[in-house]
């Protein structure tokens, strides 16, 4: 019976997405060592580029915190033979566009340029000086240290801010994954340009980068733009690999007060990799219970039917280590505990319970048939070239999706979430706690 | 070897009108045609990708709302999503989440839009489903109730609780004495508490009719296919007449005006808004133009004028901005705001803000900022080519402003020609005091700083 409504979906699947092409991905390890993921395409005059360190904010330690965001930021403010100014001009002459991409794991520069040759030719010579020969100019570094820490200060009035700050620290206690991506202010003010040239020269090394190339470039030519970005990297020694993600934490719940009228929930543990062998189950199990828009269990429950918040939603967030599971919502201070309460409910029971046929069949329907979605775009690819290279996934990764998917089944879902959340040991924060709680306002209000 | 780029820089200009001509002729591909009904529908073929994005925009938005039921344009695109006679509450987004879609909706000053992505083989389905919601609404009291709590929650998160977001509510507010405008998309809170089921449904019965939309489908389709799909699913829906449309104007501003709004933050924050002129006629006007490559040449990229002296030379400020947006259906605003740097006040914010003005228009810009400026509308034209969706979105909304996307190649062509005397006679005429409301946000401190309450302990059920 089970697998004949399975037989039933991949029919109908395979009715909607004939041929599902999937990008022709190439793949080779540059002399600098640089690991370089490649899809050859000339529908557009345009190329777009990543190339990713594991330098991220994981790599932070606690005294200094912001200091891999900090060396991240500075990269394209100064480098050999070209000014902070010179570097924005000479790419805004050409019509290019640096984009910077930092997480725990990750910092990352990635250039979307015309691919006509002189425009690309000038764009990528500014990109690999930015990356190989970045000056961390003294009087430069000064403005940023202050304009971040008055960014840290204003981040720190805001509910948002308040609690994925106090919900990093929850779930992941005294290990990197929970520092604040962009440290603290008395952290980052004790950031001298020494540790900057310091952490470049341990962190941004060739033999650790990932180069992503999508666009109107040729083999032999993506060849040689890879190894010219990436040949005067520091060569540098083996990283220390990041101490392991305690799994499993004890109930515990903050309330904190701000004068917001919602109150901002966070829920969550530790859970899952990259590269987990889990990772289906719990992505399919994660799309039925919140991540699924506006069918998912959560915003059935707590929008749909009661009208008690705009945005609530779950996530796995995938990472070298495991990343967080966090469940979200913000409310109106007074019902906020009624939308814990839910929140609570509507988890132990998919826990507990599972999901249905149904349920699983309409998720991966989902899915799946909304395959060609994720890769219609250049920037779309690109971005999953850069993570299929960062986590060494399979080459084959998104020709190995849809069956991927298809193949997960409702117990598998159960089995790993149990094995991943357990309701009664999660950290929540509230931030703008709803006033029953008698925290003390007076007391605040002397600060 | 390095040092050689910078030589290249003055030669590359001679490509763009090539890479400028290839954006302009992909616009080609755009086919249009009017049912009978008075809908009127535009294809723009892209078969990069077998997918396509169906997009229904409703000229309608919360400018064309009434005193005390503000808001009720943006409650009622929630409500769509809650059923029609045949397809009951929920199932809408069902269906196209099982077709393997994403969809959601947006409301604006100036119109309502839809929209769903899908694999090419479900556009049937998203044409049957956006076309029945289209005139077969049902509205109830029950969904009503619970939705408009929603738009409420939506309503704090989005402005009560942000203070920059409370900073540009009261802004508009101020700047704006008589057009609709002054009123924000998602309504004043208190007419959300008020909004009654009937008013979605006036809302509904006055303004959704295929006569006041427009349908665009990009992707890779035949349009002619796409035609005859509209013709069976959005055919048969009768026309209406539709309400009058009263015209606004603004009556001139007699002198600055100014604001403080306080709420909890650590950062003050300036806003500057010049009234400014809107597009009306692509092919004749020209300060619009001017307009838009000002702010470019003001905020375009990191080394525009604004970042390079305030933020990076004088370190006046934290963070600026400058921002003019030529196509709307109303008036528009030419706007120039800035986060003090510590230690600095707003009232020296300004100050540098007036004197970055003061030597525009004494001194004017330089070819290669003009050249620079018009390269990122360039080199935008191509990047554009890479979403689907927003090459679909700049149609819709030009067809929903009261422009033609037939303008778009036309505003191509156009920024490309703004001289540096347009730039400067732009600045002297619309940046002046008498057009200017200024905003400025009074951080207060939280009176419950964070003060952490650990509990540590497990929760009960």
């Amino acid at each position: 019976m089970h697998t004949k409504l399975f037989a039933v979906v991949v029919l109908f699947l395979a009715g909607i997405a004939p041929a599902l092409a999937t990008p022709n991905i190439q793949h080779w390890k540059s002399p600098s060592g640089a690991r370089v993921y490649f899809v050859e395409n000339h529908d557009l005059p345009m190329l777009d580029l990543t190339v990713t360190f594991a330098a991220g904010s994981s790599f932070d330690v606690a005294e200094k915190s912001g200091l891999a965001g900090l060396t991240h930021k500075m990269l394209d403010l100064g480098a050999e033979g070209l000014s902070e100014d010179e570097i924005a001009r000479n790419l805004a002459d050409i019509g290019a566009q640096l984009g910077m991409n930092f997480d725990a794991d990750r910092a990352g520069v990635s250039l979307r340029t015309l691919s006509s040759s002189a425009e690309r030719t000038q764009a990528l010579d500014i990109l690999a000086r930015v990356l190989q020969y970045p000056l961390f100019p003294e009087n430069v570094l000064a403005r940023e240290k202050t304009r971040l820490i008055a960014g840290l200060k204003e981040a720190e009035t805001k509910p948002e801010s308040i609690v994925a700050k106090a919900f990093g620290k929850a779930v992941f206690g005294t290990h990197p994954y929970g520092l604040p991506s962009s440290g603290e202010v008395a952290t980052v003010e004790k950031i001298q340009r020494a540790d900057i040239e310091a952490f470049f020269r341990t962190h941004y090394l060739a033999k650790n980068s990932v180069v992503a190339i999508m666009g109107d470039v040729t083999r032999a030519e993506a060849e040689v733009i890879a190894q010219k970005l990436t040949e005067q990297l520091p060569q540098g020694v083996e990283v220390a690999q990041i101490a392991p993600v305690v799994m499993q934490i004890k109930a515990n719940e903050q309330r904190i007060d701000h004068p917001a009228s919602q109150s901002h929930i966070l829920m969550g543990v530790p859970g899952m990799a990259r590269n987990d062998p889990d990772y289906y189950p719990l992505y399919v199990g994660n799309h039925i219970l919140g991540g699924g828009g506006f069918v998912s269990r959560l915003m059935h429950e707590i929008r749909e039917k009661r009208g008690l918040a705009y945005s609530v939603y779950s996530y796995f967030m995938p990472m070298k280590l495991p990343g967080a599971f966090q469940v979200g919502l913000q409310t109106k201070k007074d019902q906020a505990d009624e939308a814990l309460q839910l929140v609570r409910a509507t988890l132990s029971e998919f826990i507990d319970k599972g999901v249905t046929k149904k349920e699983l069949q309409a998720s991966k329907q989902n899915i799946i048939g909304g395959f060609p979605l994720r890769i219609d775009s250049n920037r779309k690819i690109v971005d999953y070239l850069s993570v299929i290279g960062f986590y060494e996934l399979p080459l084959t990764h998104l020709e190995d999706f849809v069956g991927n998917i298809d193949k997960v089944t409702a117990a598998q879902i159960r089995a790993a979430f149990k094995r991943r959340v357990n309701p009664d040991a999660m950290a929540t924060v509230i931030v703008g706690a709803p006033e029953t709680k008698k925290t003390s306002h007076k007391e605040g209000a002397v600060q | 070897m390095h040092i050689q780029i910078l030589k290249n820089l003055l030669t590359i200009a001679v490509l763009w009108p090539a890479v400028l001509l290839s954006a302009v002729e992909a616009q080609a591909e755009v086919f249009e045609k009017t049912l009978g009904n008075g809908l009127k529908v535009i294809v723009k073929e892209d078969h990069r990708a077998p997918v396509i994005v169906q997009q229904v925009w409703y000229r309608a938005g919360s400018m064309d709302e009434n005193i005390g039921v503000t808001g009720v344009a943006h409650v009622l695109e929630h409500m769509m999503f809650k059923g029609t006679k045949t397809v009951p509450v929920g199932q809408f987004s069902k269906r196209i989440s099982a077709a393997g879609g994403r969809e959601n909706a947006f409301t604006s000053n100036d119109y309502t839009a839809y929209f769903q992505q899908l694999h090419k083989s479900k556009l049937p389905l998203a044409m049957q489903l956006e076309s029945d919601r289209m005139h077969n609404l049902h509205l109830t009291e029950t969904e009503f109730s619970k939705e408009i709590k929603v738009v409420m929650e939506e309503r704090r998160t989005r402005t009560d609780d942000e203070p920059q977001g409370l900073v540009s509510e009261k802004l508009m507010a101020t700047a704006y004495q008589e057009h609709p405008y002054r009123t924000p998309i998602i309504g004043w809170m208190n007419d959300l508490q008020t909004l009654s089921v009937n008013d979605a449904k006036t809302w509904y019965k006055n303004w959704y009719a295929p006569n006041n939309a427009t349908l665009v489908v990009a992707g890779d389709v035949k349009a002619s296919e796409v035609f005859a799909l509209a013709q069976r699913f959005y055919g048969s829906i009768p026309a209406r007449s539709l309400p009058v449309r009263k015209h606004f104007s603004e009556p001139p501003q007699l002198g600055v005006k100014r604001i403080v709004v306080k709420a909890p933050a650590e950062l003050p924050h300036l806003v500057m808004a010049y009234h400014a002129p809107a597009l009306r006629d692509p092919e004749k006007d020209w300060q619009p133009y001017a307009l838009q490559i000002l702010s470019g040449i003001l905020d375009g990229n990191a080394s525009a004028r604004l970042n390079k002296i305030l933020v990076r030379e004088k370190q006046l400020a934290s963070n600026v901005g400058a921002g003019y947006d030529a196509t709307s259906r109303g008036p528009s605003l030419f706007v120039l705001e800035g986060t003090p740097s510590e230690g600095k006040s707003v009232t020296e914010m300004e100050e540098g803000l007036r004197e970055q003005i003061a030597i525009l228009k004494r001194d004017g810009v330089n070819e290669d900022e003009l050249k620079r400026a018009k390269a990122q509308v360039t080199a935008s034209e191509v990047y554009k080519l890479d979403s689907l969706f927003y090459q679909a979105m700049q149609i819709g909304q030009m067809e929903s402003i009261g422009l033609s996307y037939k303008a778009i190649p036309v505003i191509l062509k156009k920024l490309q020609a703004v001289t540096a005397q347009q730039v400067q006679d732009v600045a002297r005429e619309f940046l002046q005091d008498d057009q200017l409301t200024i905003a400025v946000l009074d951080p207060q401190p939280l009176s419950g700083k964070p003060k952490q309450k650990n509990k540590g302990a497990s929760h009960a059920h």
